[in-house]
């Protein structure tokens, strides 16, 4: 405790000392966080000097006018003997001090207006990735590959609860980054599926809002390779914390490996989605895929917290016909928080999700739903 | 003729008395100050640590929600509409409001609407869980069933201000005292002229926003929903069009009191009145241009955000120029430190802060980092907490002996405002460096980066909420049991029409206008 309390003085100090200091930067940031990263794009080096710029003038004007209050404070008071004078107008300062601040404004406006007009300049992309917010993760698809993966949350609900020890990256852990090349023009396609969410990684100094129904677009050119966590910032439902952004930038050619691993995994899905699987092998499946896509909502032991979240135990649904099962895991349920997953999972993870559904926690259905019933389904439709 | 009030209960209920009404209004105010900030307490109690501990995240947003709701509509707006029920007639020589029977409603119907939107707390659904900013569609098609108890809520606070203003209006343009002319009005009644006139202006836009919510999710309409043609976008430009003028109601009133403060215990009159006016008017003007500030990550045209970004920029003159004019009035003044001036300086220095943060945040690409973290976070409570609170706070201690008769205790009152000022600083500066480092608002839970300052901010916010305890016993104590006080000006710099009335004055007062000699004697404009 007492070690605890030196070390948030010593913060506090720090912070006090100067938020630009670099040395005090570099020793603390393993452990806490004081000003603007520099970030590692082209543009989050032009933002971050834009912000200190205006820092700076800030704390000028700042010392001008604390400095003369102050010293109103200390010399002009009654307790000394001071007599207070009567002037009360001067027009002279008074034009100063309207016209000055308007010429300071300026000075400020104009590299603001050269780097958002470059910011805006989303032409001549090598790459297009289209991310799409659900509540509560994010959709990536790499346009024209045929690559398309959900990001998830990867700390654990014990983590959570405190029931385990928070990892390094607590809740800025995914299981599915998005990888990008370095020094590339990617640009990004945002949009969501429910309500709004906010895509924002820090080091990219990118953020937008993906707003359903709208495509809004923004991009980025990062400088150097690494592992680089963002988030949603804007208010999405009760898993708004829970849906960070991960990056990992690679070098050109990992990234062309990568990508050629990818689409031969959706190929491989592909082929998947005609095998017949056993019991055993979609409950295992499904109990994985439903604690990561199911669970935040309906809990892990299949109870969800009603009414938002109805119970999965002995379900209308779950334990009813399959058909109108499928429906509800396909297209969801309108008006309410359950999506339409026909979309963001496939069919092999959907169909585990089902048939773990109808058996676990008692349901004991004791059938099966395999991956071309839901492809059958969708095509159906 | 001269009578008092009635008795009983019936006093409070079918008064028509702006003493009456004003007190009403303060402590209904300061009722739901308490309610907001045990809102508050939750939220810094549930983020003292990483990890979820007290509340699910569910229940987490309920409170930053009605923390939100709560503190805008139902502390901070009712205490300066009490304020003004008070002290406008007072200042302008008045025997009361224009509209006393609309001052008694406007009033009655902000406990029921207030009631109803917390007895969502307790419905299965739970209360409304989308953020103050309630944007669509996270409000609508997303939104828990008692969403309908909250536009319901929403509709009667708007009635109740826009009657409250259009008294406040027709009081000060009809019932000034001959020879109380615009240009001699104490700059509290101006600022409450201009913000009146703003509520006016925007309150119909709230009730329109709402009203659509309304048919969204009842009646099948898509004003709000891609789907259905319609555009979640629109309801944002709609919200902040009555939103930004908003933050400006909520703080001019606020320089009225600073205006009023600062002279009084400089004992040197107000420096630039005219200038002040002006500024003021400018700032109101302003307002009304500047919303889509709120809105830079929509994906507006480059156009459209250069546009807002000048705008917003040049809030910062007759901000500046009202801040120079206090620092002004205090140079070369005799200044003593009684418990209001305390508040008025903290305000100022305070508030000039949450000025500069509010300079950062309008230049459009540094916002891309600002939007949507702690650092917006800490901006809006610099400006909110320590601007229109910390003003109420100086304005009960500076008005409390003239409206009571009765002294408060001084020694408690600085012992209130520094632990007041420590615990605000100790709550949000380091929100700052949350925000800067990468810390959503609105979050439930955090990195672990984040922990720290996080935990450093919930000690601060024990301290501030615990300061109140001590302004409340302060006031009812004072109320009680406070030494009497029966000279007009109860501060020996003050100046304006209340100080010529007796202490505690009468229930009706200036049932005669003042003679032009009295009210040139007490103007607080410079001659």
């Amino acid at each position: 405790m007492l070690r605890k309390a030196l070390r948030l003085f010593s913060l506090t100090f720090l912070a006090l000392a100067g938020m630009h200091v670099h040395a005090a930067e570099q020793e603390v940031s393993s452990t806490t966080v004081l000003n603007m990263p520099t970030g590692v794009s082209t543009i989050s080096h032009q933002i971050y000097d834009l912000h200190m710029l205006i820092f700076w003038v800030c704390v000028v004007i700042g010392i001008g006018v604390f400095g003369a209050m102050l010293w109103a404070m200390y010399f002009h008071r009654k307790s000394i003997g001071h007599e207070a004078e009567n002037w009360h107008e001067h027009l002279g300062v008074e034009l100063v001090w309207t016209i000055v601040p308007i010429f300071i404004l300026v000075a400020m406006a104009w590299p603001a207006t050269t780097t958002l007009i470059e910011i805006y300049d989303t032409s001549d992309a090598e790459i297009d990735i289209r991310v799409t917010g659900s509540q509560w993760k994010w959709q990536y698809e790499y346009m024209g590959e045929g690559v398309q993966f959900l990001s998830q949350l990867a700390s654990s609900q014990d983590e959570i609860y405190n029931l385990d020890e928070k990892g390094e990256f607590y809740l800025q852990e995914v299981d599915n980054p998005l990888v990008i090349p370095v020094d590339t023009k990617v640009r990004f396609l945002l949009s969501a599926t429910d309500v709004i969410h906010s895509f924002w990684v820090p080091d990219f100094a990118i953020k937008k809002d993906a707003i359903p129904g709208y495509i809004t677009e923004t991009w980025v050119e990062v400088t150097e390779t690494g592992v680089y966590r963002g988030s949603c910032t804007e208010l999405c439902g009760q898993g708004h914390a829970f849906m960070p952004v991960v990056f990992n930038v690679v070098e050109k050619d990992e990234y062309e490996f990568w990508l050629a691993e990818k689409i031969q995994e959706a190929e491989a899905i592909a082929a998947l989605t005609e095998q017949t699987f056993t019991m055993e092998e979609l409950m295992a499946r499904g109990e994985e895929a439903y604690l990561t896509s199911c669970a935040l909502c309906h809990q892990a032991n299949g109870q969800g917290v009603p009414p938002a979240f109805p119970s999965l135990v002995g379900s209308a649904v779950v334990t009813g016909p399959i058909d109108a099962h499928l429906e509800v895991g396909v297209n969801g349920v309108p008006g309410t928080v359950m999506q339409a997953f026909g979309n963001l999972l496939n069919e092999v993870d959907l169909a585990a999700i089902m048939t773990y559904q109808r058996n676990a926690w008692g349901n004991d259905m004791g059938d099966i739903v395999q991956p071309i019933d839901v492809y059958n389904y969708k095509q159906g439709q | 003729m001269a009578h008092g009030p009635a008795k009983g209960v019936t006093r409070w209920l079918f008064t028509t008395n702006h003493k009456d009404i004003g007190t009403l209004y303060l402590w209904f105010s300061f009722a739901m100050f308490i309610l907001g900030g045990f809102f508050a307490m939750v939220i810094r109690a549930e983020l003292f640590e990483p990890g979820m501990q007290l509340v699910r995240p569910e229940f987490f947003n309920q409170m930053t929600t009605m923390h939100g709701l709560v503190m805008v509509f139902g502390a901070i707006m009712p205490s300066f509409v009490g304020l003004a029920n008070w002290m406008i007639p007072m200042m302008i020589g008045a025997p009361d409001m224009a509209l006393p029977r609309m001052n008694n409603l406007s009033f009655w119907i902000l406990p029921p609407a207030f009631l109803m939107l917390a007895s969502t707390l307790f419905m299965e659904a739970g209360a409304p869980n989308f953020g103050w900013t309630f944007y669509a569609p996270l409000s609508t098609t997303y939104a828990p069933e008692t969403v309908n108890y909250f536009i319901f809520a929403v509709h009667i606070m708007g009635a109740s201000s826009i009657m409250g203003s259009i008294n406040i209006v027709a009081t000060v343009l009809n019932m000034r005292a001959p020879g109380m002319t615009m240009m001699k009005m104490p700059l509290f009644v101006w600022t409450w002229l201009i913000t009146a006139f703003l509520l006016i202006a925007v309150m119909p836009v709230l009730a329109g926003a709402v009203t659509m919510m309304l048919m969204d999710i009842n009646f099948g309409t898509a004003f709000f929903e891609a789907a259905g043609g319609g555009d979640p976008v629109l309801f944002q430009h709609i919200f902040w069009f009555f939103g930004h003028p908003e933050v400006y109601i909520i703080i001019l009133p606020a320089f009225g009191v600073i205006s009023e403060i600062i002279p009084t215990f400089s004992r040197k009159p107000l420096f630039g009145y005219a200038s002040m006016v002006y500024a003021t008017s400018a700032i109101a003007f302003l307002s009304f241009i500047v919303w889509a500030h709120h809105m830079f990550l929509v994906g507006m045209p480059v156009s459209g955000e250069l546009y807002f970004m000048y705008a917003t920029m040049l809030i910062a003159v007759p901000t500046g120029v009202k801040v120079f004019n206090w620092v002004s009035t205090m140079f070369r003044g005799a200044i003593s430190y009684e418990t209001p001036m305390l508040f008025a300086i903290a305000f100022v220095i305070l508030f000039t802060l949450g000025g500069f943060t509010g300079l950062m945040l309008a230049i459009a690409p540094s916002d891309i980092q600002y939007h949507d973290t702690y650092f917006v976070v800490a901006h809006f409570h610099y400006v909110m907490v320590a601007g229109a609170v910390f003003s109420m706070s100086a304005a009960v201690y500076y008005w409390l002996p003239k409206w009571t008769g009765r002294m408060y205790n001084e020694a408690m009152g600085k012992l209130h405002f520094w632990i007041s000022f420590i615990g605000f600083n100790i709550t949000f500066f380091p929100q700052h460096f949350l925000g800067l480092g990468g810390m959503p608002r609105r979050y439930a839970d955090y990195a672990l980066q984040f922990a720290d300052w996080n935990m450093v901010s919930s000690i601060g916010a024990f301290i501030y909420g615990a300061s109140q305890i001590l302004f409340l016993y302060n006031v009812i104590a004072t109320i009680v049991a406070g030494k009497k006080v029966s000279e007009p000006k109860t501060w020996d710099g003050a100046n304006g029409l209340e100080w010529s009335l007796p202490t505690p004055p009468p229930y009706h007062t200036f049932t005669t206008p003042p003679d032009a000699s009295v009210i040139e004697e007490n103007s607080t404009v410079a001659h």
